[in-house]
C-alpha cells in the first residue's frame, strides 16, 4: 500500500506520473465488485416478481433463489454504499471531481463523441478526461445515487417514507431503481468496451501509471 | 459422461435412486452455495478455495444478523405507514401465499379459539364472537411483499396493544410469537415494539366484510411496518416470549426483521 501512495518527488528512479491516485483505484475496484453483486442478486429479486415480460437467465444470477438473493443484496448494499459515500465525500473534498469532470459542454461533448465513434479521439494525457467520459463519469455517479436511494426508500417504506415521497410512491421507486439498474448496465457495457480498446487507460485503473 | 452400468443384485434400481435422492441437498439451496462458491473465488481470483460456500453463508446469515440489529435500531415507533383513500384500493386484492386458494386453511369459525400463551396474565382461549365484541378500528394501508410486488387494502379489526394490555402482557418480553392453521405449521416471530406498533391489528375484516378464507380467516394479524410475510393469517395462537422460536421463512433465510 505505502509504495503505491508515495509521491513522485520521492521516487527518483522511475519518474512517472500518477494517472490515477491509489483511494481512486482502490474504491473502483470495490465498487466494481458490489456492483456487479448487486446487480446479479437484483435480478434474483426481480424475477421473484417481474416488472416487464421477461426475466433474467437464472445462470446469471445470484443466491440460488429469492431468500438467497435478498441476502446478497442486503450484504453488498453495505459494500456499495460505504465505498460510494466515501468516494463521493474524497472526490469532492479533494476537489477531483471539480477538475475531472467539469466544464461539460454540449459543444464539447459533441465534437468528441462525432471523434470517439470515427476513432479519431486523442488519448495522449490520460490524466485528462474528454467530454464522452466526463458525461459517462458524471451521469455514472448521478445515476449511483439515485439506485441508492430509490433502495433505501423500498427498504423502509415507513421509516424512510419521505425518500419514497420523493420518487412518488413505492411502485415508482421501483421502476426509477430498475432503470437506474438498466442505466448501469449500459454503462458497463461501453465502459468496459472502451477500457479494452484503450489498454493503458486500463493499466492506469490497475497501478497507477 | 459415460453411462456406466451399476447394479447391485438384489437392490431394487428404483428404490435405491428414491433413497438417495433423498439425501441429497435440496437443489436451490445447492445453487445458493455455487453461487457463493464461485463468486468468491472469481472475486478473489485465488485457485484455491479461499472463501468456501459454507463460510459465504456464514457470512451472508451473519449480515443479515447485522441487519437486523440495524433496522431495530432504525425503527421508529411512532414513524406511521402512510395510509390511502378508498378509491386506492387494488382490485381484486391478490391472494398470496406458496400454496392455492385450495389449499388454504378451510377453518370452522364456530370450532375456533384463539389460544393466548406464554408471558401473560390471562391465559384464556379466546371465541371468534368475544374477540369481535372488542372495539374496531379500519386501516387503508400498502401490503409490500418480499418478492417486490405490493398492493393496497383496508383492513379491520382490533389494534394488537390493545389486546396485549387486555390480557396483561408482559410487553417488555422481546417477541410475540404467532401460529397458524396451515398444515405445514406456518409460524413467524414478531418484536415487540412492532407487535406495539399502532397500526398493528388483529384483523377480522376486509374491505368491512368477514374476513374471507383467501385473506385468512377468521383472523390475521395486519403489520403495515413489515413485509407481507410477517403478516400471519389464518391465527391459532398467539405466545408472548423472550426466546426467539423461528418462523416459516425466517428458518428458510428470509430476514427476521423485514421492517419496512
Amino acid at each position: 500500500m505505502s509504495s503505491l501512495t508515495v509521491t513522485d518527488e520521492q521516487v527518483s528512479a522511475t519518474p512517472a506520473k500518477v494517472i490515477q491516485p491509489a483511494w481512486v483505484r482502490v474504491m473502483h475496484w470495490i465498487n466494481a465488485l458490489a456492483m456487479i453483486l448487486m446487480i446479479l442478486s437484483g435480478w434474483q429479486i426481480y424475477n421473484a416478481s417481474p416488472l416487464f415480460g421477461f426475466s433474467f437467465p437464472r445462470d446469471y444470477t445470484l443466491g440460488g433463489w429469492l431468500g438467497g438473493g435478498l441476502l446478497w443484496h442486503f450484504a453488498a448494499m453495505w459494500l456499495l454504499m460505504i465505498n460510494g459515500l466515501a468516494y463521493l465525500v474524497t472526490g469532492f473534498a479533494t476537489g477531483r471531481f471539480r477538475k475531472k469532470l467539469l466544464p461539460i459542454t454540449p459543444s464539447g461533448v459533441l465534437h468528441d463523441v462525432r471523434a470517439a465513434l470515427t476513432f479519431k479521439l486523442g488519448h495522449d494525457d490520460l490524466t485528462v478526461y474528454n467530454y464522452v467520459q466526463r458525461v459517462l463519469y458524471a451521469g455514472i455517479i448521478l445515476v449511483g445515487v439515485l439506485i441508492v436511494l430509490s433502495g433505501l426508500g423500498m427498504w423502509k417504506p415507513v421509516q424512510l417514507h419521505w425518500l419514497v415521497t420523493l420518487f412518488g410512491d413505492y411502485p415508482t421507486a421501483r421502476y426509477v431503481h430498475f432503470f437506474c439498474m438498466a442505466a448501469i448496465c449500459a454503462f458497463l457495457v461501453i465502459h468496459v468496451l472502451l477500457a479494452l480498446l484503450v489498454p493503458k487507460s486500463l493499466r492506469a485503473m490497475i497501478i497507477g501509471r | 459422461m459415460a453411462k456406466r452400468s451399476f447394479l447391485i443384485p438384489g437392490v431394487d434400481k428404483r428404490l435405491l435412486i428414491k433413497d438417495s435422492i433423498k439425501t441429497m441437498p435440496d437443489v436451490t439451496r445447492r445453487r445458493f452455495i455455487a453461487g457463493g462458491a464461485s463468486l468468491g473465488a472469481l472475486t478473489l481470483l485465488t485457485g484455491c478455495d479461499v472463501i468456501d460456500s459454507s463460510s459465504a453463508e456464514e457470512m451472508l446469515k451473519t449480515v443479515s444478523k447485522f441487519n437486523d440489529a440495524v433496522q431495530d435500531f432504525i425503527f421508529n415507533p411512532d414513524a406511521l405507514a402512510p395510509t390511502f383513500p378508498e378509491s386506492a384500493i387494488t382490485k381484486p386484492f391478490p391472494f398470496n401465499a406458496y400454496y392455492d386458494l385450495d389449499d388454504a386453511p378451510d377453518v370452522d369459525g364456530n370450532d375456533w379459539k384463539l389460544e393466548v400463551r406464554g408471558l401473560v396474565d390471562n391465559k384464556k382461549s379466546w371465541t371468534l364472537p368475544e374477540l369481535y365484541k372488542l372495539p374496531q378500528v379500519t386501516q387503508i394501508t400498502r401490503h409490500i411483499c418480499v418478492e417486490g410486488w405490493s398492493a393496497i387494502g383496508s383492513w379491520t379489526g382490533t389494534p394488537l396493544r390493545d389486546f396485549l394490555k387486555l390480557v396483561g402482557a408482559d410487553t417488555r418480553a422481546k417477541y410475540v410469537w404467532f401460529q397458524c392453521a396451515d398444515k405445514d405449521g406456518y409460524n413467524s416471530p414478531l418484536d415487540m415494539r412492532s407487535a406495539l406498533h399502532p397500526q398493528t391489528q388483529m384483523t377480522f375484516k376486509y374491505a368491512n366484510e368477514i374476513l374471507p378464507r383467501a385473506y385468512g380467516f377468521p383472523m390475521k394479524i395486519r403489520v403495515p411496518t413489515k413485509l407481507g410475510f410477517k403478516n400471519p393469517k389464518y391465527v391459532v395462537s398467539m405466545e408472548v416470549t423472550n426466546d426467539y422460536k423461528g418462523g416459516y421463512w425466517e428458518d428458510q433465510g428470509y430476514n427476521s426483521f423485514s421492517g419496512s
